[in-house]
């Protein structure tokens, strides 16, 4: 099941949310509130949310985008899920050590790594 | 200095040290945001500075911008970000100013300790320290005045 909204695509992979960004730039501040809504509409939704948010084709992040991520891994883990995040570029990559989010954050290569003993397929 | 003096853009003086200096003020944080973005990132083609020295700066004024409409106006429309501009083959000076009260950039908590990690925000300040050749606000503390050295960063 793929379900297409302007910023977002989400795909079901058995009970794992695959999240990738519509988007190469994820900094404009209503975009990131839109994505933001919605993330965690689904994070509630789920009993013990899983989801894997690929960073395929993304070139900009800012720290707003981070402020979400971080809300969405605080409640996927209050829920009993997790939350993993793929296809990281080395440029955005420098931002999560800068902020040393790479340590809050589980990274994985690529969301097939990611999805890999996640439950989904 | 003409609100929106947008003319001044790409004025390239012909010798010997070809510069482009400008301002803007913005009112509206998405549109004009991008606007302003696409700009700057054209006349730093023009002079030269490599995709790392853009990837930079884009997220630092990015972030300097947001944090003055945010931050600086609390999102009052009515109020203005100035940005100005100083492009040379060497270096990129910016000024980013908005129409708030200041504030103290030591008292923003360190984002990066352990037990600050999971707050979600804060950070831009921080980006912008990491990805310029400097950054420092005048007083009172709206006005953040940051440079790029496209040689030794």
């Amino acid at each position: 099941m793929s379900t297409e909204t302007s910023r977002i695509r989400v795909t079901d992979l058995s009970g794992v949310m695959r999240v990738e960004f519509v988007d190469k730039d994820i900094l404009d501040e209503a975009a990131i509130r839109q994505i933001s809504t919605e993330l965690i509409k689904r994070a509630e939704a789920a009993a013990s949310p899983r989801m894997v948010i690929s960073f395929r084709g993304v070139e900009h992040l800012s720290s707003a985008a981070l402020g979400t991520l971080i809300t969405i891994n605080s409640l996927t883990k209050k829920r009993g899920g997790q939350l993993r995040l793929s296809d990281i570029k080395p440029s955005i990559m420098e931002v999560f050590t800068i902020t040393k989010l790479n340590k809050l954050f589980q990274i994985f290569e690529t969301a097939e790594k990611a999805l890999e003993g996640f439950g989904g397929k | 200095m003409a609100e929106n003096d947008i003319g001044g853009v790409g004025q390239m003086t012909s010798a010997p040290q070809p510069v482009a200096e400008g301002s803007v003020r913005l009112h509206e944080i998405n549109k004009e945001i991008e606007s302003i973005q696409e700009l700057i990132e054209g006349l730093l083609s023009q002079f030269g500075y490599p995709d790392a020295a853009m990837f930079a700066i884009r997220l630092s004024l990015e972030e300097a911008m947001m944090n003055g409409f945010r931050h600086g106006n609390l999102q009052d429309l009515s109020k203005f970000v100035e940005v100005r501009w100083r492009i040379d083959s060497q270096s990129a000076n910016f000024h980013v100013i908005d129409e708030g009260e200041g504030f103290d950039p030591d008292a923003v908590p360190d984002p990066t300790l352990d037990e600050n990690l999971e707050i979600p925000s804060g950070r831009g300040l921080m980006l912008i320290r990491a990805y310029m050749s400097d950054a420092r606000y005048h007083d009172p503390g709206n006005h953040l005045e940051m440079n790029f050295h496209k040689v030794a960063k």
